[in-house]
């Protein structure tokens, strides 16, 4: 039993680890194969959106990739690469989106939160420093005194 | 009061959370939007469904407002988008051409004659490039051009009669009244 599940989450496995291979794609120039993967493991593929075009098997996926290649290829930069699918497809395929007005919440939005969050804290633990400086009064003190002198601790009386 | 204040931040923040997660709910993830609004069809020459040697070129196409069809046999969504289609290339209210996508020409040419033919010039995309030119991700996806070319509405999934009267039918109407 315990054989037939490995051998099942082994072959769930496969699928994936096999698409992640960009070997097919092969360049003469030096750098343009490391360009390749870059580029298309920072794209999201439109089919299914949480994998990149390089890991994708969709069939858009793979038309896209063999576009990219045949455009690099071609002698085509990285950016030139970047420009022909943002004009097709926007923004959205960019796992990493480019800053401007309607982006600015990802990119500033951890560091508000972040902020307000290290405010909060700050008041917090000033607010704690400040009942611990608070001095007793006298009768306080006094009151204090003789609690701790009546107080006897009972470990001591075992003994 | 002080103090009830200070234990409502919790629950407000909470809220505010539980505000954006039910909005995220019924947010459509397949609904991105279009760099190709207000740009023009991207240019092409390809054959038609009909037969392979007959080429349209993105030219061809200029001169009336039109709705520009994504489809395919193997597309679930585009069967059950048909039966509108049809309706509305029957009520004349607008012209549909078709872009047939990365299918086989056998098959899309018996689910017109089985389904019935909507369209007026029903381009034969094999390979899928004009699809890749229109950032087409999924079928059907469909697009308002004008009479010059230019894009200026896109919606991915099927179209209803609801969507057709309430959002196309009005910008339709208003193209057509500017030539």
């Amino acid at each position: 039993m315990r054989t037939f599940f490995l051998t099942l989450m082994f072959l769930l496995i496969l699928p994936s680890s096999h698409a992640s291979t960009l070997a097919e794609y092969t360049f003469d120039e030096p750098g343009k194969a490391e360009d390749f993967r870059t580029v298309t493991e920072e794209m999201r593929c439109l089919v299914c959106q949480n994998e990149s075009l390089a890991g994708s098997n969709a069939e858009l996926a793979v038309d896209l990739r063999n576009e990219i290649y045949d455009m690099m290829k071609a002698g085509r930069n990285k950016d030139e690469v970047i420009d022909f699918m943002v004009s097709r497809y926007g923004d959205f395929v960019l796992y990493r989106p480019p800053l401007k007005p309607s982006t600015y919440p990802i990119w500033f939005g951890p560091l508000i939160v972040f902020l307000i969050g290290g405010v909060v804290l700050f008041r917090i633990l000033k607010r704690k420093s400040l009942t611990r400086e608070t001095k007793l009064s006298t009768d306080e003190q006094h009151r204090l005194d003789d609690l701790l002198e009546q107080s006897t601790d009972p470990r001591d009386n075992n003994q | 009061m002080n103090q009830y204040l200070r234990y409502s931040i919790p629950l407000f923040v909470f809220a505010v959370i539980a505000a954006f997660l039910y909005k995220g709910l019924g947010m459509n993830p397949r609904e991105i939007p279009s760099p190709l609004i207000g740009k023009s069809v991207p240019e092409f020459s390809l054959p038609t469904v009909e037969d392979a040697e007959t080429i349209v070129k993105s030219d061809n196409l200029l001169g009336k407002v039109y709705l520009l069809n994504v489809w395919a046999t193997w597309c679930v969504s585009c069967r059950a988008e048909h039966q509108t289609l049809v309706h509305l290339s029957r009520s004349g209210k607008v012209e549909i051409v078709g872009l047939n996508w990365k299918d086989d020409r056998d098959k899309a040419l018996s689910w017109l004659n089985r389904l019935g033919d909507p369209y007026v010039i029903n381009i034969f995309d094999k390979k899928g490039r004009t699809a890749i030119d229109l950032g087409v991700y999924g079928a059907p996806e469909t697009f308002l051009v004008d009479s010059k070319g230019v894009i200026h509405y896109k919606h991915a999934g099927p179209i209803s009669m609801e969507l057709f009267n309430e959002t196309l039918l009005p910008m339709i109407e208003d193209l057509k009244r500017k030539g």
